[in-house]
């Protein structure tokens, strides 16, 4: 018969400081888990986030990144013209040919950052279907214009609506304010293609991006522009080829997340031994009691491990709780595959609490699990006498 | 003196719970230690960057190359003693995951530049005379099992990216500053030249100057000339410079110290509760002391003494157990952390903060045993 779950309640109420100081330690280590993987999920996501599965995107052939890719007009008006570009209702194509270029920023705080400036055709917005101005309007042809992305508003100087920022010896006001659905995008400036050409490179588009009229059909639009001779190009799904980017900084952070974290539950199960220990030593005549009662010893066990856990939940619960504050703080960092700056948010998701409450059940468990069996062991003639 | 063997017995009478204090403490030093080397090995990358060195980039960005006319004209700035330059060339030897950095440099003048790199003379030789030499970091030639003289091919997704380029390795340098990093890659600016169909232009110039102090006025002197031209540049410091990349991580200072701060009071509470239960256990032996004429200020001064020595044992374990640890390993952090290492300064602060959490942790339980009611507890001394 398994011991009733009260008694453990009621058992944990009675040491309130060494419970506390127990279960505090592992939230803690719950915390700093959680903040480190929603670190490294924020940054991911935005980088994942910035493509859709719907979009190719096609770069000069051998480019990773932007950066280093070129496309000529040529080029971009072969493909825009053929029949698997997705086309408006009113028969334009759903093809955004870019330009990219890093211009080096100064921060507010004080230091550079290459920020990403992205020309665009007006077709961009309807291409990027998460893409919308959220403040101010549309820049004007012709007119040096810019659109910033909300998430680098406020850190660089200029930023603000009908704020001027200077680079490639103009200046540039900008206009509106735009929103991308949490994607690296919203850490870019954008302006017109006809604008940014003359003003960086000259006449060369760096990537062109088409929406499929089938989405299923990308293996062999793949195959028909990478087989085309008159195309140097590469062509890859947006989603992958922007996920792709996250891949080394993502498992960077993952593995800082395991290495801290784990290290410290290394700490912290020691001191949950160290608890529960001395639990089963001060209650030693209790155990005695409830053997001679009849429970099994597999019972007091449980009732022991139940325990541990108790303490180890409080402590993941606490961890989980001081995590909230966390989600949708925005901090930055560079892609470096790009060099580029990424502004992105801590993401806390619901899943990553339930893995931080399950890492401190573990903690409890294996930090329970020696004392709960010195307990169950107990020999009951010894502990009744000690009563 | 004469108490240590008192607090020696106190702290053996349960093996166990010390050895799992001590342990969690050493846990928890090893974090902190390894945590402020993160930051120290960064504050000393910006620091590789020479004062007497400046670079003279494109204004908009690094990645706008710049025209090869310039040198001419930089050689001739006062103040300027010798002028190089170098072109990011980003080569890949097979898995572009396994990632180094590789350059294009005007060999000769570069070099010159550069005595933080330590190269044979013999091999210095072979190297400027053969146009598809490289010079590669030891530690990188170590990573790829690599032999001088072997040739090798790399490919880069920026220049020529449908061919490979072949090089020869004609020279190893060792760096004198391990900050400076051992995993650098060098070939010759003609080769880049002459092979990526004569599209290649200086990514940056280097300049010597005579005198760091004249640093100001020769940014000014260069950054004002080329202002109205076609590319613009930009000259600071090479300090600046590097600054400038280490600060593109982002907050890695905040972030270490934010988790150095949540590890030292999760394992104060760890600590500061087994001294508790420790206490909590010896109420009566401590009435025994004071009957015998123990002072108050003896007995906290045995149990804090008690609490420091756990934790400073702890310390020692982790500290030096992560100095070795990492000095052993040779760990880099995937090559973002070149010449990572945990200086003593940084051992002497973990072991500062040991004693700290020693004290911390035995504050409350020193006070209880000073305060302890004599006559009562004896009462309960079975």
């Amino acid at each position: 018969m398994a011991i009733p779950v009260i008694y453990n309640l009621r058992s944990v109420r009675q040491r309130p400081v060494s419970t506390t100081f127990t279960a505090s330690g592992m939230g803690l280590v719950v915390l700093v888990f959680i903040a480190m993987m929603a670190l490294s999920r924020g940054f991911r996501s935005a980088l994942v986030e910035t493509g859709s599965r719907e979009n190719v995107i096609v770069v000069r052939s051998g480019a990773d990144n932007e950066l280093i890719s070129g496309l000529s007009r040529q080029t971009a008006q072969t493909i825009t013209g053929m029949p698997f570009v997705a086309r408006t209702p009113d028969g334009r194509p759903l093809a955004s040919p870019e330009v990219y270029v890093l211009v080096s920023l100064e921060r507010l705080g004080g230091s550079d950052a290459l920020v990403v400036a992205r020309g665009i055709d007006p077709e961009a917005f309807q291409v990027r279907k998460n893409v919308r101005i959220i403040a101010g309007r549309m820049f004007n042809p012709g007119a040096p214009e810019i659109l910033v992305g909300k998430n680098i508003v406020g850190r660089f100087a200029g930023t603000e609506i009908g704020g001027v920022i200077s680079f490639a010896n103009r200046d540039w006001t900008v206009v509106g304010h735009f929103a991308a659905g949490g994607s690296a995008f919203e850490s870019e400036i954008w302006g017109e293609n006809e604008q940014f050409m003359p003003a960086f490179r000259g006449d060369v588009f760096q990537s062109l991006t088409f929406r499929m009229s089938d989405p299923g059909a990308f293996q062999s639009i793949r195959q028909t522009l990478e087989d085309d001779p008159r195309l140097p190009v590469d062509a890859h799904r947006e989603y992958d080829f922007y996920a792709n980017q996250s891949y080394l900084l993502t498992r960077i952070l993952s593995f800082a997340a395991t290495f801290i974290a784990g290290i410290m539950a290394i700490g912290a199960i020691f001191g949950a031994v160290n608890t529960m220990y001395a639990t089963v030593s001060a209650r030693a005549p209790e155990i005695a009691v409830l053997l001679t009662l009849g429970f099994r010893p597999l019972s007091v066990l449980a009732s022991f491990l139940l325990e541990a856990s108790l303490i180890a939940l409080l402590g993941g619960l606490l961890g989980c709780l001081f995590s909230l504050p966390l989600n949708g703080i925005v901090t930055s960092t560079t892609n470096w595959q790009s060099m580029s700056e990424v502004a992105f948010a801590f993401r806390v998701t619901p899943e990553l609490l339930l893995r931080g409450i399950i890492f401190a059940l573990v903690m409890g468990l294996v930090g329970g699990f020696f004392p709960a069996l010195k307990a169950a062991r107990q020999p009951v003639v010894q502990a009744a006498r000690q009563a | 003196m004469k108490y240590a063997r008192l607090v020696w017995v106190n702290m053996m009478r349960n093996k166990r719970r010390t050895v799992l204090t001590t342990l969690s403490v050493a846990a928890a030093l090893f974090l902190f230690v390894s945590l402020r080397s993160v930051n120290t090995t960064l504050a000393d990358a910006r620091q590789v960057g020479s004062e007497s060195r400046m670079v003279t980039r494109h204004a908009i960005s690094i990645v706008f190359f710049l025209p090869e006319s310039y040198y001419g004209w930089l050689v001739t700035v006062p103040g300027v003693k010798s002028v190089s330059w170098a072109e990011w060339f980003n080569g890949i030897y097979r898995d572009p995951r396994d990632f180094f950095p590789s350059f294009a440099v005007e060999a000769e003048s570069y070099l010159a530049m550069y005595p933080e790199m330590v190269i044979p003379e013999d091999q210095r030789r072979a190297f400027l005379g053969e146009r598809t030499a490289a010079l590669v970091g030891s530690g990188l030639m170590e990573r790829f099992g690599w032999t001088l003289g072997q040739t090798i091919q790399l490919r880069s997704p920026i220049w020529a990216p449908d061919q490979d380029w072949p090089f020869t390795i004609r020279a190893v340098y060792t760096p004198t500053n391990p900050s400076f990093g051992d995993a650098l890659f060098f070939f010759h600016y003609e080769y880049l030249y002459e092979n990526a169909g004569r599209r290649a232009q200086p990514g940056w110039y280097v300049l010597e100057i005579e005198d760091p102090a004249l640093a100001a006025s020769v940014a000014e002197t260069i950054d004002e000339h080329y202002r109205n031209s076609r590319a613009a540049t930009k000259t600071e410091t090479e300090r600046a410079f590097q600054t400038g990349f280490v600060t593109m991580y982002g907050n890695v200072g905040f972030l270490m110290n934010a988790i150095g701060l949540a590890v030292f009071f999760a394992i104060l509470l760890v600590a500061a509760n087994a001294m508790m239960m420790a206490a909590r256990e010896r109420t009566s032996e401590v009435a025994v002391l004071k009957t015998l004429g123990y002072s108050d200020r003896l007995l906290f001064g045995l149990v804090l003494a008690e609490a420091a020595t756990i934790t400073l044992i702890g310390g020692l374990l982790g500290v030096f157990g992560a100095k070795l640890a990492f000095e052993g390993s040779g760990f880099q952090g995937l090559g973002f952390l070149p010449g990572f290492q945990v200086k003593w300064a940084t051992a002497m602060a973990g072991m500062a903060i040991a004693l700290s959490l020693g004290l911390a942790s035995g504050i409350v339980p020193a006070w209880w045993a000073a305060r302890l009611p004599v006559a009562e507890t004896l009462r309960r001394v079975g």
